[in-house]
């Protein structure tokens, strides 16, 4: 295999040096099959739409810290109708916008669009993905998607407002849902594309990752950030398509009326709907077949992004590699027999819901390995702090708080009283904002170099990193505590309930953090916007790592290597006796004449 | 600067569990638990509460020692050039496994109780039929039967008596619904074309929220309801004014539905 890889690359950059300079504007930066381009189409892509659900999110804290008031700047034009406030209806269509485009649009995006497409055959040591046309597809498959987002928030009745799951039968009758009417609609085709999309890209991740590896490359060569992406490809592979049946049979039923999951004899604003015959449960676990696996494809490449930069800044090599590769294919494994325990009180046969219970308990011990192998890296290394190096402890630390209150939603009796409440918001938002978006960032300053030739500013990456850190924790941490109140999620105004009053003053502090970090991302838009076009130009290895992405040119030509690189060993041989200088490159051949020992075991 | 974001670092642990001191005193907690079954739930937050904080601790209180004492500018050992190891590995994976087996066995019998052991021969105390965005009632009238023509319709308003096991069916009429009782430890969904049993045993008498905790549309937030918890005596006198009163301004009349 590793022959053909080397003969397929030698042809292609001879084919690269004929095709740069006849290729249009529009093959090189807008139709473009190269990985590079595509992937960083993802990620502006992803960023813009990072502001557009971070800016929904803010409105919903508006409304409460402050409800029914009117809303300063934006209020007297968005509401005019309503005098300046929010209306219930658009707040429910906040929320449920807000957690849709942050999770299909921006992390499931961001993490297996840009940087699995980046960083996947530059960190194997292929020219490009194994079908560059399908890859740009991917990507354009996205913008059908983008489309009917957009479009449904101008439609009559706004866009979709049935929350990010989409439970029927709420979503599914019209009249249900005075709010979302064929906004659900353009929803659920947007997801469809989407779906494509993904399916696309998990095709060709896994082909590439498995053919086109270059010399030397085995498996257990690959840095954690492709074993990251190529399990995750595969959750994409097995899950996707359930939530794709999924979407076409709520589609049918709304513009059709199958009534796949209305029953029968549903009274809806006092008119019947449809013939029924369908079960709204039935929806639920197609939903979460797909959505739960979907958490760990929203978590494990930015757990593959922070190992790779902990070993890197730690100078040390990871510590046990082999327990955390084991451990992430143990997390999808598991992923796949634990989507349940979102339907606890769903009304589930509840001894269904122990076996579920059980299982995910269990899926507590991957991630509690992996927790434990990062804090193993860092010790008794020379720890040096960059932002990325930052970020990435802080997603250990973030991680550490996101999966210990996930136990308390496993235990099913506790769950009783914390679903649906703002405990489950705090552990969503550990995970995913305190663990894949503070890997994301991460992620952007530790690649940045080698995507734009430049360096972003270490400095002002800092303070970003401080006040997120800072104000994410004010907003989120605070979550844990009227969650246990019983604060319950998704009410436009919870404070008429005796029970709630009291939390009013603590949710007007987390407004406040929360807005404090929205305006931290400011610094971070500012040094990328600036860094790419006046940022102090690079060399191929700025941060002296070891994997092959830094063996290429800063940013990588078409084709990305120079020369054809061969593996001699793992990417995480920071610190090695057998070497005089800090990092030893995975292409870096041995010493004259040095034997390497045999395993130990 | 190591030592600074060292620290900072060692606030996340540090705050993190003063807070967890502070938040109960302050009045920022569970609600008083009103409900013979409650104490189970309670006791299992408090106990996964403290587990998850001493391993909380411990691990932020590694990362900051780490974070502290490894940080290159100061460090002058060399590092510790290592690629893990077997033992810890072992150790550190059998230690959580069993930890996390034993959390799960232990909670299968409060979980039993509040939702698979439902109480036989016991007759629903009333019917709850939620509907976008009220909470219908329908208890028995003076024949004690559910479906009959003397049954006594309420809305949100859902008085129970206190000291008893009561039993509650739990309907939809359009879409899902959630009945939140946080006072009681309740919650389960309500899911059209299902007929959901909810039982427990309320303590003292006392009027509570009863809230709606899953997305029913925009008027969501103001499906509010109460529970009215009454001793027997009040609460029979209380059904007696309702088929009274009923009957008072009722023309007999078809049947609902």
């Amino acid at each position: 295999m590793s022959s053909t890889t080397f003969g397929a690359h030698a042809h292609d950059d001879a084919h690269a040096h004929g095709h740069g300079h006849s290729a249009g504007f529009l093959r090189t930066y807008v139709f473009s099959l190269d990985h590079k381009v595509i992937g960083i189409q993802f990620l502006f892509s992803t960023l813009l739409w990072f502001v557009v659900g971070g800016l929904l999110a803010l409105a919903v804290r508006w409304q409460l810290a402050w409800p029914w008031s009117n809303m300063p700047i934006v209020g007297a034009r968005l509401f005019a109708g309503e005098g300046g406030q929010i209306s219930p209806e658009f707040y429910t269509m906040l929320f449920t916008m807000h957690a849709s485009i942050m999770i299909f649009f921006v992390i499931i995006p961001i993490l297996a669009g840009a940087f699995g497409n980046f960083l996947i055959p530059l960190m194997i040591g292929a020219d490009d993905m194994a079908f560059p046309t399908l890859n740009m597809l991917s990507y354009w498959f996205m913008w059908p998607a983008f489309i009917c987002m957009i479009i449904s928030f101008f439609v009559p009745g706004g866009a979709a407002a049935a929350g990010w799951t989409g439970y029927p039968p709420l979503s599914a009758v019209d009249s249900a849902a005075p709010a979302s009417l064929n906004g659900q609609t353009y929803w659920l085709i947007g997801l469809i594309f989407v779906g494509i999309s993904s399916m696309m890209g998990s095709v060709n991740y896994m082909t590439t990752i498995i053919q086109m590896r270059a010399p030397g490359m085995t498996m257990f060569r690959l840095p954690m950030t492709i074993w990251a992406m190529f399990i995750t490809a595969v959750l994409q592979a097995f899950a996707l398509p359930v939530l794709t049946a999924a979407l076409f049979m709520q589609v049918l039923d709304r513009v059709l009326h199958t009534g796949f999951f209305v029953p029968e004899g549903l009274i809806v604003n006092n008119a019947t709907a449809g013939p029924g015959g369908g079960q709204p449960l039935l929806w639920q676990h197609l939903f979460w077949f797909y959505s739960h696996p979907a958490v760990y494809i929203m978590i494990l490449p930015a757990m593959g992004m922070v190992s790779d930069m902990i070993s890197c800044f730690a100078r040390k090599p990871l510590f046990g590699y082999k327990p955390m590769v084991y451990s992430i294919a143990g997390i999808a494994g598991l992923g796949f027999i634990v989507w349940g325990h979102h339907m606890f009180m769903s009304g589930m046969n509840p001894a269904l819901g122990m076996t579920f219970m059980v299982s995910t308990m269990m899926i507590a011990l991957p991630s509690a390995i992996k927790t434990f192998n990062w804090l193993g890296t860092i010790w008794g290394g020379k720890l040096q702090f960059t932002a990325p190096m930052l970020f990435a402890l802080s997603f250990v630390s973030m991680f550490i708080i996101g999966g210990l209150s996930g136990i308390f939603m496993a235990a099913t009796p506790v769950d009783v009283f914390i679903h649906d409440t703002y405990f489950i918001v705090a552990h969503i938002h550990y995970v995913l904002f305190g663990g894949t978006a503070f890997g994301v960032f991460g992620g952007i300053y530790f690649w940045f170099p080698k995507m734009f030739g430049r360096m972003m500013n270490e400095f002002w990456g800092k303070v970003h990193f401080f006040f997120s850190f800072i104000f994410f924790n004010g907003t989120f941490y605070l979550m844990h505590i009227i969650g246990a109140g019983g604060f319950p999620r998704r009410l436009a105004d919870p404070y008429h309930y005796e029970t709630f009053a009291h939390l009013q003053g603590v949710n007007q502090f987390i407004s406040i953090c929360a807005f404090g970090m929205g305006a931290a991302q400011i610094i971070f838009a500012a040094n990328f916007i600036y860094s790419i076009f006046m940022g102090p130009k690079c060399g191929r290895n700025p941060w002296h790592a070891n994997s092959l992405e830094w063996f290429a040119p800063s940013p990588p030509g078409h084709g990305n290597f120079d020369m054809q690189p061969i593996v001699y060993r793992g990417p995480y041989e920071y610190g090695s006796p057998e070497v005089q200088s800090d990092y030893y490159p995975q292409t870096q051949a041995p010493p004259e004449g040095y034997i390497a020992p045999k395993p130990a075991h | 600067m190591g030592k600074f974001w060292s620290i900072l670092f060692l606030m996340v642990p540090v705050l993190g569990i003063a807070l967890f001191f502070w938040a109960p005193s302050a009045g920022y907690w569970l609600p008083r638990d009103n409900s013979v079954h409650g104490y189970q739930i309670d006791h299992l937050f408090n106990f996964i509460l403290v587990l998850t904080g001493v391993v909380f601790a411990a691990t932020e209180g590694a990362l900051f020692w780490f974070v502290w004492r490894y940080d290159a500018a100061t460090n002058r050992d060399p590092i510790k050039f290592t690629h893990g190891s077997h033992n810890l590995e072992v150790i550190w994976t059998i230690l959580p496994a069993a930890t996390l087996l034993f959390i799960a066995i232990y909670q299968m019998n409060a979980w039993a109780d509040v939702k698979m052991r439902v109480p036989k021969n016991l007759p629903p105390t009333v019917e709850v039929t939620a509907r976008q965005f009220e909470w219908r009632l329908r208890y028995p009238g003076p024949d004690g039967k559910l479906g009959t023509m003397d049954d006594i319709h309420h809305v949100n308003d859902m008085h129970l008596p206190a000291g008893e096991e009561v039993l509650i069916e739990l309907k939809s009429m359009d879409v899902l619904h959630d009945l939140f009782l946080p006072h009681l430890r309740v919650k389960q969904d309500a899911v059209p074309g299902m007929s959901i049993p909810v039982w427990f045993r309320a303590k003292d008498v006392g009027t509570f929220d009863l809230v709606c905790a899953e997305l029913c549309g925009w008027g969501h937030y103001k499906m509010k309801g109460r529970a009215t918890i009454q001793s027997r005596a009040e609460y029979d006198k209380w059904l007696e004014e309702m088929a009274v009163a009923q009957a008072a301004t009722q023309e007999p009349e078809k049947e609902e539905e």
